[in-house]
Protein backbone atom coordinates (compact mmCIF):
# COMPACT_ATOMS: atom_id res chain seq x y z
CA UNK A 1 0.00 0.00 0.00
CA UNK A 2 1.83 3.51 -0.76
CA UNK A 3 2.06 5.44 2.11
CA UNK A 4 -0.68 8.80 1.24
CA UNK A 5 -2.76 5.22 1.11
CA UNK A 6 -2.11 3.86 4.72
CA UNK A 7 -2.01 7.37 6.15
CA UNK A 8 -5.84 8.76 4.52
CA UNK A 9 -7.21 4.97 5.26
CA UNK A 10 -8.11 5.08 8.87
CA UNK A 11 -9.90 8.63 8.49
CA UNK A 12 -12.35 7.18 5.26
CA UNK A 13 -13.29 4.32 7.42
CA UNK A 14 -13.99 6.12 10.28
CA UNK A 15 -16.49 8.86 8.40
CA UNK A 16 -17.25 5.37 6.34
CA UNK A 17 -18.61 3.99 10.22
CA UNK A 18 -19.56 7.17 11.13
CA UNK A 19 -22.29 7.84 8.19
CA UNK A 20 -23.37 3.95 8.48
CA UNK A 21 -24.34 4.99 12.20
CA UNK A 22 -26.56 8.50 11.08
CA UNK A 23 -27.80 6.40 8.46
CA UNK A 24 -29.21 3.39 10.46
CA UNK A 25 -30.37 6.02 13.22
CA UNK A 26 -31.86 7.88 10.69
CA UNK A 27 -33.69 4.94 8.73
CA UNK A 28 -35.21 3.14 12.06
CA UNK A 29 -36.62 6.33 13.54
CA UNK A 30 -35.52 5.34 17.04
CA UNK A 31 -36.03 8.16 19.56
CA UNK A 32 -33.95 6.11 22.00
CA UNK A 33 -30.89 5.66 20.27
CA UNK A 34 -28.43 8.99 19.56
CA UNK A 35 -26.91 9.33 16.20
CA UNK A 36 -23.14 10.82 15.74
CA UNK A 37 -24.44 14.45 15.73
CA UNK A 38 -26.69 14.05 18.97
CA UNK A 39 -23.19 12.78 21.09
CA UNK A 40 -21.23 15.86 19.82
CA UNK A 41 -24.12 17.91 21.04
CA UNK A 42 -23.81 15.74 24.35
CA UNK A 43 -20.57 16.18 24.29
CA UNK A 44 -20.44 19.95 24.29
CA UNK A 45 -23.47 20.04 26.84
CA UNK A 46 -20.88 18.37 29.27
CA UNK A 47 -18.06 21.01 27.91
CA UNK A 48 -20.27 23.61 28.80
CA UNK A 49 -21.11 22.39 32.00
CA UNK A 50 -17.32 21.81 33.25
CA UNK A 51 -18.32 17.90 33.57
CA UNK A 52 -16.24 16.74 31.36
CA UNK A 53 -12.75 17.33 32.19
CA UNK A 54 -13.48 16.48 35.30
CA UNK A 55 -14.79 13.40 35.04
CA UNK A 56 -11.77 12.28 33.07
CA UNK A 57 -9.46 14.02 35.48
CA UNK A 58 -11.09 11.75 38.67
CA UNK A 59 -11.19 9.03 36.55
CA UNK A 60 -7.43 9.21 35.45
CA UNK A 61 -7.04 9.95 39.21
CA UNK A 62 -8.78 6.87 40.60
CA UNK A 63 -6.71 4.97 37.56
CA UNK A 64 -3.53 6.39 38.89
CA UNK A 65 -3.98 5.46 42.47
CA UNK A 66 -4.66 1.84 41.77
CA UNK A 67 -2.55 1.35 39.55
CA UNK A 68 0.47 2.56 41.39
CA UNK A 69 -0.11 0.50 44.61
CA UNK A 70 -0.49 -2.15 42.39
CA UNK A 71 3.08 -1.25 40.48
CA UNK A 72 4.50 -0.57 43.89
CA UNK A 73 3.67 -4.18 45.39
CA UNK A 74 3.47 -6.25 42.40
CA UNK A 75 6.83 -5.33 40.81
CA UNK A 76 8.91 -5.81 43.80
CA UNK A 77 7.45 -9.05 45.03
CA UNK A 78 7.15 -10.56 41.28
CA UNK A 79 10.90 -9.99 41.54
CA UNK A 80 11.66 -11.33 44.87
CA UNK A 81 9.12 -15.17 44.14
CA UNK A 82 10.97 -15.12 40.02
CA UNK A 83 14.31 -15.26 42.13
CA UNK A 84 13.21 -17.73 44.86
CA UNK A 85 11.46 -20.70 43.63
CA UNK A 86 10.89 -21.57 47.52
CA UNK A 87 8.94 -18.57 47.47
CA UNK A 88 7.03 -19.02 44.76
CA UNK A 89 6.17 -22.15 45.86
CA UNK A 90 4.68 -21.12 49.31
CA UNK A 91 2.94 -17.75 47.67
CA UNK A 92 2.00 -19.71 44.31
CA UNK A 93 -1.62 -21.39 45.45
CA UNK A 94 -3.26 -18.13 46.75
CA UNK A 95 -2.14 -16.11 43.97
CA UNK A 96 -3.73 -18.69 41.67
CA UNK A 97 -6.69 -19.03 43.18
CA UNK A 98 -7.34 -15.16 43.76
CA UNK A 99 -6.37 -14.67 39.63
CA UNK A 100 -9.36 -15.94 38.20
CA UNK A 101 -11.78 -13.66 40.71
CA UNK A 102 -13.47 -11.05 38.47
CA UNK A 103 -12.66 -7.68 40.68
CA UNK A 104 -16.61 -7.16 39.92
CA UNK A 105 -17.18 -9.99 42.45
CA UNK A 106 -14.80 -7.79 45.24
CA UNK A 107 -17.47 -4.92 45.24
CA UNK A 108 -19.50 -6.29 48.12
CA UNK A 109 -16.61 -6.44 50.43
CA UNK A 110 -14.77 -2.88 48.79
CA UNK A 111 -17.50 -1.05 49.41
CA UNK A 112 -17.64 -2.81 53.55
CA UNK A 113 -14.30 -1.88 53.80
CA UNK A 114 -13.71 1.19 52.12
CA UNK A 115 -17.28 2.61 52.20
CA UNK A 116 -19.21 3.74 49.25
CA UNK A 117 -16.36 6.81 47.42
CA UNK A 118 -13.23 6.68 45.90
CA UNK A 119 -11.69 3.76 47.94
CA UNK A 120 -13.46 1.35 47.22
CA UNK A 121 -12.64 2.41 43.44
CA UNK A 122 -8.82 2.71 43.60
CA UNK A 123 -9.41 -0.43 45.87
CA UNK A 124 -10.80 -2.66 42.82
CA UNK A 125 -8.72 -1.42 40.38
CA UNK A 126 -5.17 -2.40 42.20
CA UNK A 127 -7.12 -5.76 43.12
CA UNK A 128 -7.71 -6.00 38.77
CA UNK A 129 -4.05 -4.95 37.90
CA UNK A 130 -1.76 -6.40 40.90
CA UNK A 131 -2.11 -9.86 39.76
CA UNK A 132 -1.46 -9.50 35.94
CA UNK A 133 1.93 -7.12 37.07
CA UNK A 134 3.01 -10.51 39.55
CA UNK A 135 2.40 -13.02 37.21
CA UNK A 136 4.63 -11.21 34.20
CA UNK A 137 7.09 -10.11 36.55
CA UNK A 138 7.75 -13.46 37.82
CA UNK A 139 7.63 -14.93 34.89
CA UNK A 140 10.19 -12.18 33.20
CA UNK A 141 12.74 -13.01 35.98
CA UNK A 142 12.40 -16.89 35.12
CA UNK A 143 12.95 -16.44 31.55
CA UNK A 144 16.41 -14.02 32.14
CA UNK A 145 19.07 -16.14 29.97
CA UNK A 146 21.26 -18.05 32.47
CA UNK A 147 24.24 -16.41 30.93
CA UNK A 148 23.32 -12.68 32.27
CA UNK A 149 23.28 -13.76 35.71
CA UNK A 150 26.02 -15.68 35.41
CA UNK A 151 28.03 -12.79 34.05
CA UNK A 152 26.49 -10.21 36.65
CA UNK A 153 27.90 -12.90 39.19
CA UNK A 154 31.14 -13.05 37.43
CA UNK A 155 32.11 -9.69 38.47
CA UNK A 156 31.34 -10.40 41.93
CA UNK A 157 28.55 -7.76 42.21
CA UNK A 158 26.81 -7.65 45.11
CA UNK A 159 22.89 -9.06 45.67
CA UNK A 160 21.67 -5.69 45.70
CA UNK A 161 23.72 -4.84 43.19
CA UNK A 162 22.82 -7.76 40.93
CA UNK A 163 19.67 -7.16 40.96
CA UNK A 164 19.68 -3.67 39.98
CA UNK A 165 21.84 -3.62 37.32
CA UNK A 166 21.27 -7.22 35.97
CA UNK A 167 17.82 -8.56 36.70
CA UNK A 168 15.66 -5.83 36.80
CA UNK A 169 16.69 -4.93 33.47
CA UNK A 170 17.22 -7.72 31.96
CA UNK A 171 13.63 -8.83 32.66
CA UNK A 172 12.00 -5.25 32.56
CA UNK A 173 10.86 -5.56 28.28
CA UNK A 174 9.15 -8.56 29.56
CA UNK A 175 7.80 -6.79 32.53
CA UNK A 176 6.38 -3.66 30.50
CA UNK A 177 4.54 -6.16 28.47
CA UNK A 178 2.83 -6.90 32.06
CA UNK A 179 2.58 -3.15 33.12
CA UNK A 180 0.61 -2.55 29.43
CA UNK A 181 -1.89 -4.78 29.87
CA UNK A 182 -2.52 -4.50 33.60
CA UNK A 183 -3.11 -0.76 32.53
CA UNK A 184 -5.53 -1.54 29.94
CA UNK A 185 -7.11 -4.00 32.63
CA UNK A 186 -7.25 -0.94 35.65
CA UNK A 187 -8.81 1.14 32.75
CA UNK A 188 -11.59 -1.11 32.11
CA UNK A 189 -12.39 -1.61 35.70
CA UNK A 190 -12.36 1.91 36.56
CA UNK A 191 -15.66 2.43 34.25
CA UNK A 192 -17.62 -0.74 36.60
CA UNK A 193 -16.45 0.97 39.85
CA UNK A 194 -17.30 4.20 39.10
CA UNK A 195 -21.02 2.80 38.20
CA UNK A 196 -21.29 1.91 42.25
CA UNK A 197 -18.97 3.66 44.46
CA UNK A 198 -18.85 6.99 43.57
CA UNK A 199 -20.73 10.25 42.06
CA UNK A 200 -17.98 11.83 39.26
CA UNK A 201 -16.15 10.09 36.24
CA UNK A 202 -16.87 8.42 33.07
CA UNK A 203 -18.39 5.74 34.33
CA UNK A 204 -20.37 7.40 36.84
CA UNK A 205 -21.18 9.60 33.85
CA UNK A 206 -22.74 6.41 31.44
CA UNK A 207 -24.69 5.26 34.76
CA UNK A 208 -26.17 8.77 35.94
CA UNK A 209 -27.00 9.86 31.92
CA UNK A 210 -29.09 6.56 31.89
CA UNK A 211 -31.10 6.57 35.53
CA UNK A 212 -31.72 10.65 35.51
CA UNK A 213 -32.87 11.31 32.73
CA UNK A 214 -32.49 8.46 29.53
CA UNK A 215 -29.91 10.69 27.93
CA UNK A 216 -28.50 8.01 25.71
CA UNK A 217 -26.72 11.04 23.55
CA UNK A 218 -24.59 11.04 27.14
CA UNK A 219 -24.12 6.74 27.60
CA UNK A 220 -22.67 6.89 23.78
CA UNK A 221 -20.55 10.16 24.72
CA UNK A 222 -19.06 8.32 27.50
CA UNK A 223 -18.17 5.42 26.27
CA UNK A 224 -16.68 7.00 23.15
CA UNK A 225 -14.35 9.18 25.34
CA UNK A 226 -13.43 5.92 27.80
CA UNK A 227 -12.02 4.27 24.74
CA UNK A 228 -10.56 7.45 23.24
CA UNK A 229 -8.28 7.92 26.54
CA UNK A 230 -7.28 3.93 26.92
CA UNK A 231 -5.85 4.63 23.07
CA UNK A 232 -4.02 7.10 24.26
CA UNK A 233 -3.00 5.28 27.70
CA UNK A 234 -2.14 2.04 25.67
CA UNK A 235 0.00 4.56 23.35
CA UNK A 236 1.83 6.32 26.45
CA UNK A 237 2.88 2.64 27.18
CA UNK A 238 3.98 1.56 24.01
CA UNK A 239 6.30 4.76 23.72
CA UNK A 240 8.11 2.93 27.01
CA UNK A 241 8.82 0.22 24.79
CA UNK A 242 10.92 2.22 22.43
CA UNK A 243 13.41 3.75 24.84
CA UNK A 244 16.78 2.55 23.92
CA UNK A 245 17.55 0.55 26.88
CA UNK A 246 14.55 -2.00 26.41
CA UNK A 247 14.59 -2.07 22.78
CA UNK A 248 16.44 -4.85 22.65
CA UNK A 249 13.67 -7.02 24.02
CA UNK A 250 11.29 -6.21 21.49
CA UNK A 251 13.33 -6.74 18.13
CA UNK A 252 15.18 -9.28 16.94
CA UNK A 253 17.95 -7.51 15.32
CA UNK B 1 50.99 -40.74 24.56
CA UNK B 2 51.37 -41.66 28.41
CA UNK B 3 49.15 -40.33 31.00
CA UNK B 4 52.36 -39.62 32.63
CA UNK B 5 53.35 -37.44 29.72
CA UNK B 6 50.13 -36.10 29.95
CA UNK B 7 50.02 -34.76 32.83
CA UNK B 8 53.59 -33.49 33.32
CA UNK B 9 53.07 -30.01 32.23
CA UNK B 10 54.24 -26.14 32.57
CA UNK B 11 57.28 -25.94 31.36
CA UNK B 12 59.66 -23.03 33.14
CA UNK B 13 56.60 -20.73 33.56
CA UNK B 14 54.89 -19.93 37.26
CA UNK B 15 51.70 -22.55 37.93
CA UNK B 16 48.68 -20.91 37.80
CA UNK B 17 45.96 -23.07 37.53
CA UNK B 18 45.89 -26.73 38.58
CA UNK B 19 43.05 -29.15 37.77
CA UNK B 20 43.57 -32.73 39.72
CA UNK B 21 41.62 -35.80 39.11
CA UNK B 22 38.56 -33.86 38.19
CA UNK B 23 34.99 -35.75 37.50
CA UNK B 24 31.81 -34.82 36.69
CA UNK B 25 28.38 -36.77 36.62
CA UNK B 26 25.30 -35.61 35.18
CA UNK B 27 22.14 -37.21 36.63
CA UNK B 28 21.89 -39.99 38.70
CA UNK B 29 21.08 -43.61 39.00
CA UNK B 30 20.69 -45.51 35.79
CA UNK B 31 20.60 -42.07 33.64
CA UNK B 32 24.00 -40.76 35.18
CA UNK B 33 26.08 -39.58 32.43
CA UNK B 34 29.59 -39.37 32.79
CA UNK B 35 30.78 -36.16 31.44
CA UNK B 36 34.48 -35.41 32.31
CA UNK B 37 36.54 -38.30 33.73
CA UNK B 38 39.67 -37.72 35.83
CA UNK B 39 41.10 -34.85 33.98
CA UNK B 40 44.26 -33.24 35.14
CA UNK B 41 46.43 -30.45 34.03
CA UNK B 42 48.38 -27.57 34.45
CA UNK B 43 48.22 -24.07 33.12
CA UNK B 44 50.85 -21.72 33.69
CA UNK B 45 51.31 -17.90 33.82
CA UNK B 46 50.60 -15.83 30.74
CA UNK B 47 49.94 -19.04 28.95
CA UNK B 48 47.16 -19.65 26.08
CA UNK B 49 45.66 -23.21 25.85
CA UNK B 50 43.16 -24.40 23.56
CA UNK B 51 40.67 -27.09 24.62
CA UNK B 52 40.01 -28.97 21.07
CA UNK B 53 37.08 -31.29 20.88
CA UNK B 54 33.66 -31.96 18.65
CA UNK B 55 30.66 -30.42 19.88
CA UNK B 56 29.48 -32.10 23.01
CA UNK B 57 32.30 -33.57 24.74
CA UNK B 58 32.31 -31.77 27.84
CA UNK B 59 35.15 -28.89 26.94
CA UNK B 60 32.51 -26.65 28.17
CA UNK B 61 31.58 -28.40 31.47
CA UNK B 62 35.60 -28.23 32.09
CA UNK B 63 35.54 -24.38 31.51
CA UNK B 64 32.21 -24.04 33.87
CA UNK B 65 34.25 -26.04 36.19
CA UNK B 66 37.12 -23.86 36.11
CA UNK B 67 35.23 -20.70 36.06
CA UNK B 68 33.31 -22.12 39.45
CA UNK B 69 30.07 -21.94 37.98
CA UNK B 70 29.81 -25.56 38.23
CA UNK B 71 30.41 -27.98 41.06
CA UNK B 72 32.80 -31.19 40.39
CA UNK B 73 31.59 -34.45 41.72
CA UNK B 74 35.26 -34.97 42.68
CA UNK B 75 38.77 -33.75 42.38
CA UNK B 76 40.12 -30.22 42.71
CA UNK B 77 40.49 -26.75 40.65
CA UNK B 78 43.48 -24.67 42.04
CA UNK B 79 43.79 -21.19 41.14
CA UNK B 80 46.71 -19.40 42.53
CA UNK B 81 47.21 -21.99 45.21
CA UNK B 82 43.77 -21.42 46.15
CA UNK B 83 40.52 -23.93 45.76
CA UNK B 84 37.88 -22.29 43.19
CA UNK B 85 35.04 -22.03 44.92
CA UNK B 86 32.92 -19.89 42.95
CA UNK B 87 32.90 -17.04 40.30
CA UNK B 88 35.76 -14.53 41.21
CA UNK B 89 36.24 -10.82 39.41
CA UNK B 90 40.05 -12.50 39.04
CA UNK B 91 39.16 -14.82 36.42
CA UNK B 92 36.42 -13.85 33.85
CA UNK B 93 34.18 -15.92 31.47
CA UNK B 94 33.50 -14.94 27.90
CA UNK B 95 30.64 -15.60 26.28
CA UNK B 96 29.85 -15.74 22.72
CA UNK B 97 28.77 -12.18 22.34
CA UNK B 98 25.41 -13.64 24.15
CA UNK B 99 26.85 -12.12 27.35
CA UNK B 100 26.74 -8.78 26.48
CA UNK B 101 24.11 -6.98 28.22
CA UNK B 102 21.95 -5.40 25.81
CA UNK B 103 20.43 -2.85 27.90
CA UNK B 104 23.72 -1.20 28.32
CA UNK B 105 25.85 1.06 26.20
CA UNK B 106 29.30 0.11 25.14
CA UNK B 107 30.64 2.20 27.70
CA UNK B 108 28.13 1.06 30.72
CA UNK B 109 29.18 -2.78 29.23
CA UNK B 110 32.89 -2.17 29.46
CA UNK B 111 32.89 -0.41 32.91
CA UNK B 112 30.28 -2.82 34.06
CA UNK B 113 33.12 -4.31 36.54
CA UNK B 114 34.44 -1.50 37.32
CA UNK B 115 32.18 -0.38 40.62
CA UNK B 116 34.62 -0.47 43.10
CA UNK B 117 36.69 1.87 41.68
CA UNK B 118 36.66 5.99 41.95
CA UNK B 119 34.57 7.58 38.80
CA UNK B 120 38.12 8.74 37.52
CA UNK B 121 39.77 5.33 36.97
CA UNK B 122 36.52 4.04 35.79
CA UNK B 123 36.19 6.58 33.10
CA UNK B 124 39.96 6.48 32.39
CA UNK B 125 39.94 2.34 32.30
CA UNK B 126 36.74 2.36 29.82
CA UNK B 127 38.16 5.10 27.70
CA UNK B 128 41.69 2.90 27.04
CA UNK B 129 40.13 -0.55 26.49
CA UNK B 130 37.41 1.08 24.13
CA UNK B 131 40.56 2.01 22.26
CA UNK B 132 42.35 -1.53 22.41
CA UNK B 133 39.50 -3.02 20.86
CA UNK B 134 38.69 -0.57 18.30
CA UNK B 135 35.57 0.37 19.35
CA UNK B 136 35.85 4.80 19.57
CA UNK B 137 33.15 6.57 18.72
CA UNK B 138 30.84 3.70 19.46
CA UNK B 139 31.09 4.35 23.10
CA UNK B 140 27.27 5.52 23.85
CA UNK B 141 25.59 2.32 21.10
CA UNK B 142 24.04 0.12 22.58
CA UNK B 143 24.42 -3.54 21.41
CA UNK B 144 21.53 -4.48 19.08
CA UNK B 145 23.22 -1.03 17.08
CA UNK B 146 26.34 -3.43 16.34
CA UNK B 147 27.74 -6.41 14.69
CA UNK B 148 28.70 -9.97 15.81
CA UNK B 149 32.11 -9.54 15.95
CA UNK B 150 31.82 -5.89 17.53
CA UNK B 151 29.81 -6.86 20.52
CA UNK B 152 32.53 -9.33 20.58
CA UNK B 153 34.94 -7.21 21.08
CA UNK B 154 32.81 -5.17 23.92
CA UNK B 155 32.70 -8.15 25.76
CA UNK B 156 36.45 -8.95 25.83
CA UNK B 157 37.13 -5.16 26.53
CA UNK B 158 34.44 -5.89 29.96
CA UNK B 159 36.61 -8.56 30.71
CA UNK B 160 40.13 -7.25 30.73
CA UNK B 161 38.66 -3.89 31.97
CA UNK B 162 38.51 -5.85 35.43
CA UNK B 163 42.38 -6.64 35.07
CA UNK B 164 41.83 -10.36 35.85
CA UNK B 165 44.59 -13.04 35.88
CA UNK B 166 42.78 -15.50 34.04
CA UNK B 167 40.13 -15.45 30.94
CA UNK B 168 38.25 -18.36 30.04
CA UNK B 169 36.38 -18.45 26.55
CA UNK B 170 34.12 -20.78 25.69
CA UNK B 171 33.90 -20.99 21.69
CA UNK B 172 33.79 -17.30 21.73
CA UNK B 173 34.44 -16.41 18.21
CA UNK B 174 31.89 -19.30 17.00
CA UNK B 175 28.82 -17.21 15.86
CA UNK B 176 30.79 -15.22 13.87
CA UNK B 177 31.35 -15.43 10.08
CA UNK B 178 34.55 -16.62 9.15
CA UNK B 179 35.98 -13.40 8.09
CA UNK B 180 35.40 -11.92 11.41
CA UNK B 181 36.49 -14.78 12.88
CA UNK B 182 39.91 -14.46 11.47
CA UNK B 183 40.33 -11.04 12.44
CA UNK B 184 39.02 -11.79 15.85
CA UNK B 185 41.77 -14.37 16.21
CA UNK B 186 44.32 -11.82 15.44
CA UNK B 187 42.73 -9.02 16.97
CA UNK B 188 42.77 -11.32 20.82
CA UNK B 189 46.52 -12.27 20.14
CA UNK B 190 47.56 -9.07 19.82
CA UNK B 191 45.55 -8.15 22.70
CA UNK B 192 47.45 -11.06 24.72
CA UNK B 193 50.60 -10.86 24.08
CA UNK B 194 50.21 -6.71 24.96
CA UNK B 195 48.62 -7.88 28.77
CA UNK B 196 49.54 -11.63 28.96
CA UNK B 197 46.38 -12.72 30.44
CA UNK B 198 46.05 -16.61 31.01
CA UNK B 199 43.79 -17.59 28.67
CA UNK B 200 41.95 -21.09 28.60
CA UNK B 201 40.10 -21.07 25.06
CA UNK B 202 37.22 -23.65 24.54
CA UNK B 203 37.24 -24.01 20.47
CA UNK B 204 35.83 -27.37 18.29
CA UNK B 205 38.04 -25.49 15.60
CA UNK B 206 41.23 -27.36 14.52
CA UNK B 207 43.19 -24.41 12.90
CA UNK B 208 41.81 -21.90 15.19
CA UNK B 209 43.76 -23.90 17.94
CA UNK B 210 47.25 -24.15 16.47
CA UNK B 211 46.44 -20.08 15.03
CA UNK B 212 46.38 -19.22 19.18
CA UNK B 213 47.34 -21.52 21.13
CA UNK B 214 50.44 -22.22 23.43
CA UNK B 215 49.31 -25.82 23.83
CA UNK B 216 46.23 -27.69 22.82
CA UNK B 217 44.86 -29.95 25.20
CA UNK B 218 43.30 -32.70 22.67
CA UNK B 219 39.90 -33.85 24.16
CA UNK B 220 38.03 -37.15 23.42
CA UNK B 221 33.81 -37.84 23.49
CA UNK B 222 32.23 -38.77 26.56
CA UNK B 223 33.49 -39.21 28.94
CA UNK B 224 35.98 -36.42 28.26
CA UNK B 225 39.33 -37.42 29.19
CA UNK B 226 42.47 -35.51 27.69
CA UNK B 227 43.57 -37.18 24.98
CA UNK B 228 46.51 -35.38 24.09
CA UNK B 229 48.53 -32.71 24.36
CA UNK B 230 49.93 -31.20 21.56
CA UNK B 231 53.16 -28.35 21.69
CA UNK B 232 52.36 -25.19 19.18
CA UNK B 233 55.94 -24.49 19.16
CA UNK B 234 55.69 -22.13 16.24
CA UNK B 235 56.52 -18.23 17.27
CA UNK B 236 53.72 -15.07 16.50
CA UNK B 237 52.40 -14.36 14.14
CA UNK B 238 52.27 -17.88 12.27
CA UNK B 239 52.54 -18.84 8.83
CA UNK B 240 50.02 -20.85 8.63
CA UNK B 241 50.63 -23.03 5.19
CA UNK B 242 54.50 -23.83 6.58
CA UNK B 243 55.55 -26.83 6.77
CA UNK B 244 55.48 -27.34 10.50
CA UNK B 245 52.16 -25.73 10.68
CA UNK B 246 50.81 -28.21 8.45
CA UNK B 247 52.51 -31.32 10.45
CA UNK B 248 51.02 -30.47 13.77
CA UNK B 249 47.69 -30.30 11.77
CA UNK B 250 48.08 -33.43 10.72
CA UNK B 251 48.44 -35.03 13.89
CA UNK B 252 45.63 -33.38 15.98
CA UNK B 253 43.33 -34.32 12.69
CA UNK B 254 44.85 -38.06 13.43
CA UNK B 255 44.62 -38.11 16.85
CA UNK B 256 40.74 -37.38 16.30
CA UNK B 257 40.38 -39.56 13.70
CA UNK B 258 39.72 -37.98 10.62
CA UNK B 259 41.55 -38.05 7.56
CA UNK B 260 42.14 -34.71 6.20
CA UNK B 261 40.45 -35.53 3.18
CA UNK B 262 36.78 -34.64 2.58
Amino acid sequence: MKRWQSRISPFLTAVLLLAAWHAAVVWTHTRIFPGPVQVLAGLKDLAGRDLLAGYVRDSLLRVSAGYLAAVALGLPLGLMLGGSPTAAAALNPPIQIMRPISPLAWIPLAIIWFGVGSGAAVFLIFLASVFPIIVATIDAVRSIPPVFRNAGQNFGLPSAMLLRKVIFPAALPQILVGLRIALGIAWLVVVAAEMIAVDSGLGYLIIDSRNAGQRYDLVVAGMLLIGIVGVILDSIMRRIETLKSVRWGFCND
Amino acid sequence: MSNQAVQARTTALETRLRVANLNVTFGEGEKAVNVLQNITLEVGAGEFVCLLGPSGCGKSTLLNVLGGFLKPDSGEVVIDGKPVLGPDPRRIFVFQERGVFPWMTVEGNIGFGLFRLTKEEQARRIFYYVNLVGLSGFEKAYPHELSGGMKQRVEVARALAVNPDVLFLDEPFGALDSITRLIMRRELLRIWQKERKTVLFVTHDIDESIQLADRVLVMSTRPATIQRVVDIDIDHPRDISSRHYLDLRDQIFEQIGLAHKV
